[in-house]
Order: structure tokens, then C-alpha cells, then sequence
């Protein structure tokens, strides 16, 4: 089956400022898929290539099997961008919008109930003949989604969609974009909410400084640190020093200002030394947590040292 | 997901004709800003300078001072109005950011072209035909050759629409639209003719009004009403159609390249 995308040895300059170099990425079709990484690490100047928004100073990149840049029309009609910044057009409501953006891409008036599908999906029946500047900034987004999907695109990317937005909005847009990648849509989604990433993706890429330093499956990536880590109460008293080697890093929140210690354990087993080590000094633990890796802490490990 | 894209190629002219349609709904949805009050600056002039002139000046031989202001400011607002289509929304759409709608469309640089031109061909004749119908209140205006009058108004509207669009792409603040308005198009526009026949300039600017193309736009227009002009209409046609050619062809080039565009 043709990949939903394909980048081979993808490089862009601005001017002395190398942002990518040398991605190669595959992303099969119906994969809901995580681009992770820090501020400037090249997500979005990775997403404005793939859209055809900037041009790759080398390298080749294809959208459903049609060249981004040779073969733009058939890769734009295969592809929904939902951007990062809150931009709308402020002489038209909804509506009109999205039968302008779906017209854009050759589509008329037997498009418009997949029109009224969106727009209930995403909750904008009430606003769907308000002005775009009339709503507020959540709507907006909610309105850049549809705009996104007017055309009805097997590709999806969607450049943090849920920064700023309320939990309430946060869940019925994931249950949206569920639902449409088990309808078979690609979703290729950014954000800087790791446990969203965590939760929806059964891939991730994580990128660093224009270069891709993890690809694989999620649950690999997670995988990727066995350990556990344990996290105490110890109330105004000091963690004791044989306990000191196994403290996280501070970056990683071993010492919190509330008087918690987070230990990283190699084994679970180790626990029963922490507690007689914490007798033995006749502290008393106030709180005790066991808790599992997640993305974050492979995202900080990764980030932190690759 | 199945995919045929096969199937929206046959709707391709829909692209292009739903950017069109978008276009002229913009500028109709403040159309006080955009049509009445262009036409309402063209009456005062109009009746401003017809009241002080009109018993001083007569241009060509039984024509009257203000008929032959009209058939300026007509082809003035038309021009400027043709200008400020196509450049106040690009430019809006730069500043607003919602050009990237635009941008990720499959829409191709000629279909935007033609449709920018087309939206700001159509606003241009919508003022100019206001102007004149609301000028026939008060004075009849012969139409001498309507084909040349025609001509001159789709190809100057035409002209200014396409100037427009690279005004809309280089400028990237609307200060810098402001400058190209009242340093380029503005003086252009005032020192084309609309107020006066180039015969009563000295020799010397009489010359440098033959390297003005609006004087051309202008002049060949009015030929269209009355019959007479500076010069002669075959020679205006010939310089307004190579400057729209040339500057669409610019224009395209523009587009193409992405420049300011696609980075």
C-alpha cells in the first residue's frame, strides 16, 4: 500500500540556519502518528514543507504517493492541515468558509453534507452562521479543524490543535479525530501535551534540532526505560544518603519543594531496601507512589541526552 | 482510505471560480467602503471643479468642462478601485494570516491569478458604472464608440488588478500598501489627465505624460464618449495592452516563484 507520507533525505536552510537535515520518515496510512519535540526542533517547518507552504532546499517528500512539490495539486487534495496560530477570515461565517475552502478543492454543493457532518461533530451548529470573528478562541479552533477536513482529506496534520483549549473541547476534538482515523484517515499530530501523545499514537518521532533522534512505536518508546520509579513523602525529614544514589535527576524532578523524593528503580525489589533503609533512619513515609515510565520521562531522557 | 483524485480534476474550474466568487463577496459585503464611497469622492470632485471651471475652460471644441471631467473620474476611481481589490486582499490576508487557506489549496498560480484579476476587474467597472449612472443625473454624456470605452475599462481594471496583486505579495505591513497607494498609483492617477488636457502643459510635461500609462488609459477612454482625444485611440490601446500583458506576465512570474509567498 502507498505510504500516507514518505520524506526521503529532507534538508532546509534559512539563509545559515540548517532547520532539517536529512529526514527520512514513512508514515503508513491509517497510522496515527506523534511528531514530539522541543521549540525549534523543525516540527513545523517539517509540517509547512509537507503542505507545500515552503519549498525543501533538497530531499523529496510525498503525500499519498504524489510529489509535494511536483505533483502539488493531487498531494494538497490529499492532504488537511489544521495550523498552529488561530487565523480566520474575518468577512465570513463558518459556513461560508468551509463551502469556500471544500470549493477550493473542486468541491460544490454535494460536498455540503459532509459540511453539516463537521460541523456537528465539532460542535459548531449554533455558531455555524457566525462570524468567524465573533467566536471565541476555542470555536476558532474548532473552525480551523473544519476548515482543515472540508475537503475531506485521507491525510490529517494537525499542528498543536489543543494548545489553549479547555479539557471539555480537548475531549470531543480527540473523539472526533479518533473516530476519523478509524474511518481510515491518516492523523499526524504535534503537541506539546506528551499524554495526549501517549494515549492517541501508536507511533512517535521525536525530533531535536532538525533531526529525528526516536521513531518507533509508542510502546516501544516507553519501553525504552524499563525502570519504575518511586515516589515518597518524607515530610520535613532528609531522604537518607544511602538512598541518595538513586535519586532522579533534578531535571527530572528528583527533589520536589513539598518534600517528595522521586527514587529510579532498576527493580521493583529494590523497594524493600528503601523501606528498611527509611526504618533504619526512623522516618516516618508520609505518602508512597509507585509509578511507571511515561512518555515524559523518555521524552526528557531522549531530548535531554541525544 | 481510498483516494481518486481523478474525480476532482473534473470540478478544477470550481477552484478558481469559488476563489472568484469569495473575492467579489468580499468586497460587496462592505460595499459602502468599497463602491459608495468612491463614487461619493468622484461627485464632490466632480462638482467642485465643474462649478469653479466649467465657465472657464473648454477643453475640446462643444464639449463642456464637466463632461469632460466625468469620463476621468470614472476611469480614475475605476482604476484605483481595481487596485485596491486585489492589494487590500492579499494584504489582509498576509497581516491576518489567513492566506494559508489560500496556500494549501490545489489552486494553481494562474487560477489565482485570474481569479484575483477577474474579482478586481468586475469592482472596477461596478464603480465606474456608478459614477456614470449617478453623473447622468445632471449631464448627458455622448457614447461615442462603447467597444473602445469597454476595452479601455476591462483592460485598464485589468492592468491596476494585476499591479495590485504584486503590491498585495511584496508589502508585508499595510504601511508599505499605503506608500505604494499614495506614492505610486495616486500620482499617476492625478497627473494622467483626468483634471486637464495634456495641450495645455508646457512641452516638457507634455513629453513625460507620454511616459505615463494611466495618461494612456485616461485619454483612450474618453476617446470612447467624445470622439476626440490627445491622442490617437489605436496608439493608447496598443500601450495599455502591453503594459497589462507585461505586468500580468510579472505578475505570473510572481506567483510561480512564491516569492514572499512560499518560503
Amino acid at each position: 500500500m502507498t505510504p500516507a507520507i514518505k520524506i526521503e533525505q529532507l534538508h532546509k536552510h534559512f539563509g545559515d540556519l540548517h532547520a532539517l537535515k536529512g529526514i527520512d520518515l514513512t508514515i503508513e496510512q491509517g497510522e496515527f502518528f506523534a511528531l514530539l519535540g522541543p521549540n525549534g526542533a523543525g516540527k513545523s517547518t517539517l509540517i509547512n514543507l509537507l503542505a507545500g507552504l515552503l519549498r525543501p532546499t533538497q530531499g523529496k517528500l510525498a503525500v499519498m504517493g504524489f510529489d509535494v512539490n511536483r505533483q502539488y495539486q493531487q498531494a494538497r487534495h490529499a492532504l488537511g492541515v489544521v495550523p498552529q496560530e488561530l487565523v480566520f477570515d474575518p468577512f465570513f461565517n463558518v459556513r461560508e468558509m468551509l463551502r469556500f475552502q471544500a470549493g477550493y478543492f473542486g468541491r460544490g454543493r454535494e460536498n455540503d453534507a459532509w459540511i453539516d457532518e463537521v460541523i456537528e461533530c465539532l460542535g459548531l451548529t449554533d455558531k455555524a452562521h457566525t462570524n468567524m470573528r465573533r467566536l471565541s478562541g476555542g470555536m476558532k479552533r474548532r473552525a480551523l479543524i473544519a476548515q482543515a477536513l472540508a475537503h475531506k482529506p485521507p491525510v490529517l496534520v494537525l499542528d498543536e490543535p489543543t494548545a489553549g483549549v479547555d479539557v471539555e473541547l480537548r475531549q470531543l476534538l480527540w473523539e472526533f479525530i479518533k473516530r476519523l482515523n478509524r474511518e481510515g484517515h491518516t492523523i499526524i499530530l504535534t503537541t506539546h501535551y506528551l499524554e495526549e501523545a501517549e494515549t492517541l499514537c501508536s507511533r512517535i518521532a521525536m525530533m531535536k534540532q532538525g533531526e529525528i533522534v526516536a521513531l518507533d512505536s509508542t510502546q516501544n518508546l516507553l519501553n525504552r526505560l524499563p525502570e519504575k520509579k518511586l515516589r515518597l513523602k518524607l515530610g520535613a525529614a532528609t531522604l537518607p544518603a544511602s538512598l541518595k544514589p538513586l535519586l532522579l535527576s533534578q531535571g527530572r524532578g528528583g527533589i520536589q519543594e513539598s518534600g517528595e523524593y522521586t527514587l529510579a528503580l532498576a527493580e521493583v525489589t529494590q523497594i524493600e531496601f528503601i523501606l528498611a533503609e527509611l526504618r533504619n533512619a526512623q522516618i516516618k513515609v508520609e505518602d508512597i507512589q509507585l509509578i511507571e515510565a511515561d512518555l515524559e520521562d523518555v521524552f526528557v531522557d531522549l531530548i535531554g541526552h541525544a | 482510505m481510498s483516494f481518486n483524485f481523478r474525480r476532482f480534476q473534473l470540478n478544477s474550474l470550481r477552484a478558481p471560480w469559488t476563489l472568484f466568487k469569495k473575492e467579489l463577496l468580499r468586497f460587496w459585503r462592505v460595499s459602502f467602503q468599497t463602491v459608495a464611497a468612491p463614487v461619493m469622492t468622484a461627485l464632490l470632485y466632480l462638482l467642485i471643479f465643474s462649478h469653479v471651471l466649467e465657465a472657464h475652460v473648454q477643453v475640446y471644441p462643444g464639449v463642456g468642462y464637466t463632461a469632460f471631467l466625468i469620463p476621468g473620474l470614472m476611469m480614475m476611481s475605476l482604476l484605483q478601485n481595481a487596485f485596491a481589490n486585489s492589494s487590500s486582499s492579499l494584504i489582509q490576508s498576509k497581516v491576518m494570516g489567513n492566506i494559508v487557506f489560500l496556500l494549501l489549496t490545489p489552486l494553481s498560480y494562474l487560477e489565482l491569478f485570474l481569479a484575483f484579476l477577474a474579482a478586481s476587474i468586475i469592482r472596477g467597472l461596478v464603480v465606474g458604472l456608478s459614477i456614470y449612472l449617478v453623473a447622468m443625473l445632471f449631464i448627458d454624456l455622448p457614447i461615442t464608440h462603447p467597444w473602445l470605452i469597454l476595452a479601455f475599462a476591462v483592460l485598464g481594471s485589468g492592468l491596476l488588478g494585476a499591479f495590485g496583486v504584486i503590491a498585495g505579495i511584496w508589502a508585508e505591513k499595510f504601511d508599505q500598501m499605503a506608500a505604494f497607494q499614495n506614492f505610486i498609483i495616486m500620482p499617476l492617477t492625478f497627473l494622467s489627465g483626468v483634471f486637464y488636457s495634456i495641450h495645455s502643459l508646457p512641452p516638457f510635461w507634455q513629453q513625460v505624460s507620454h511616459l505615463n500609462p494611466f495618461f494612456y488609459m485616461i485619454d483612450g477612454f474618453r476617446y470612447g464618449f467624445f470622439g476626440k482625444g490627445d491622442i490617437a485611440p489605436e496608439i493608447s490601446l496598443s500601450v495599455v495592452a502591453i503594459s497589462f500583458f507585461t505586468i500580468s506576465w510579472l505578475t505570473l512570474s510572481l506567483l510561480k516563484s512564491g516569492y514572499k509567498l512560499r518560503g
